[in-house]
């Protein structure tokens, strides 16, 4: 199976997540080994997802959980007491 | 398979219906993140997404004896964080500002081209310290198309799996694929140009594929 570079970036995510098929993912495989246009897609696609897994990307602002109990319980006292 | 409530969580359930209330705090305190994150993700507006994360727990403990255990309870809390978003944001309350809009195009089925960048090798690893990175890529998710965000925000920011996103948004599997694939590629392309930097270090070229970065991903 021979990939040209638009079939390939169609298959990026599928690649990263580990889904394509084993004919599928050699012949990915052997295309990124080729070229640089479709590494580098590959690549800064993963940085996104590396981004966007860092916990310092989407923090909890200071005191959420506290404020978060407090109107549960006033919630919960409401409806139940 | 279907992912299940675990029996903890099915037996504080059980007691919370039967009264005893504050156990539910008990329950929830393991998704206070998920259910933020969720929705701030889609609002990007923080005093937006704690009210929002309030009102979804609210409501969680409002409807509890709605919820079936053949669900996982985290996929339950998610689809009333994602509704309390949505609603949300039909109102307008949240503002929804912002200049990328023209460079995502909406085109799920449609032919895409990702960001090309033939010197990514040359693209250092302190940049993805930066913070401005960091808000330019929550800048870039709050602005995807509602369809691509909602997907995006639930398999690679909260790390559901491809069944639990399907249920979570009553979409199929394949649909789940699809759009997920359109979101990382509109992201790729919107954050290329700020991967850019000034700083000369390199990334050795053995590192670039495969080993490096994978090790960072698990």
């Amino acid at each position: 199976m021979k990939l040209d570079c638009k079939h390939v970036w169609e298959h990026i995510s599928g690649y990263l997540d580990h889904q394509l098929d084993p004919e599928l993912l050699a012949a990915v495989e052997k295309h990124l080994e080729n070229c640089e246009v479709c590494s580098a897609v590959l690549d800064s696609t993963r940085n996104v997802l590396v981004l966007t897994a860092d916990e310092r990307t989407y923090e909890l602002p200071v005191g959420y959980s506290e404020r978060l109990h407090a109107r549960l319980t006033a919630a919960i006292t409401g409806e139940t007491g | 398979m279907k992912a299940v409530a675990t029996a903890d969580e099915r037996e504080l359930i059980r007691r919370v219906l039967a009264g005893e209330t504050d156990l539910f705090h008990e329950l929830i305190r393991p998704y206070e993140r998920l259910v933020y994150v969720t929705i701030f993700a889609i609002l990007k507006n923080e005093t937006e997404a704690e009210d929002g994360a309030q009102e979804t727990m609210i409501n969680a403990f409002r409807y509890l004896k709605n919820f079936r255990g053949e669900a996982k309870f985290s996929t339950w809390l998610v689809t009333i964080a994602m509704n309390e978003a949505r609603k949300r944001l039909r109102k307008g309350k949240a503002a929804a500002e912002d200049s990328l809009d023209a460079t995502l195009e909406d085109n799920e089925g449609g032919d895409y081209t990702p960001a090309v960048l033939t010197d990514w090798r040359e693209i250092p690893l302190e940049a993805l310290e930066k913070k401005e990175l960091r808000e330019k890529l929550r800048e870039a998710v709050a602005t995807l198309p509602e369809k691509y965000r909602e997907v995006f925000v639930l398999r690679d920011i909260e790390e559901l799996n491809q069944e639990e996103t399907a249920a979570a948004l009553g979409i199929n599997v394949t649909l789940v694929k699809v759009r997920l694939h359109r979101a990382r590629m509109m992201l790729q392309k919107v954050l290329v140009p700020y991967l850019k930097s000034d700083t000369t270090l390199r990334i050795p070229a053995k590192t670039q594929r495969g080993g490096f970065f994978r090790g960072w991903f698990t």
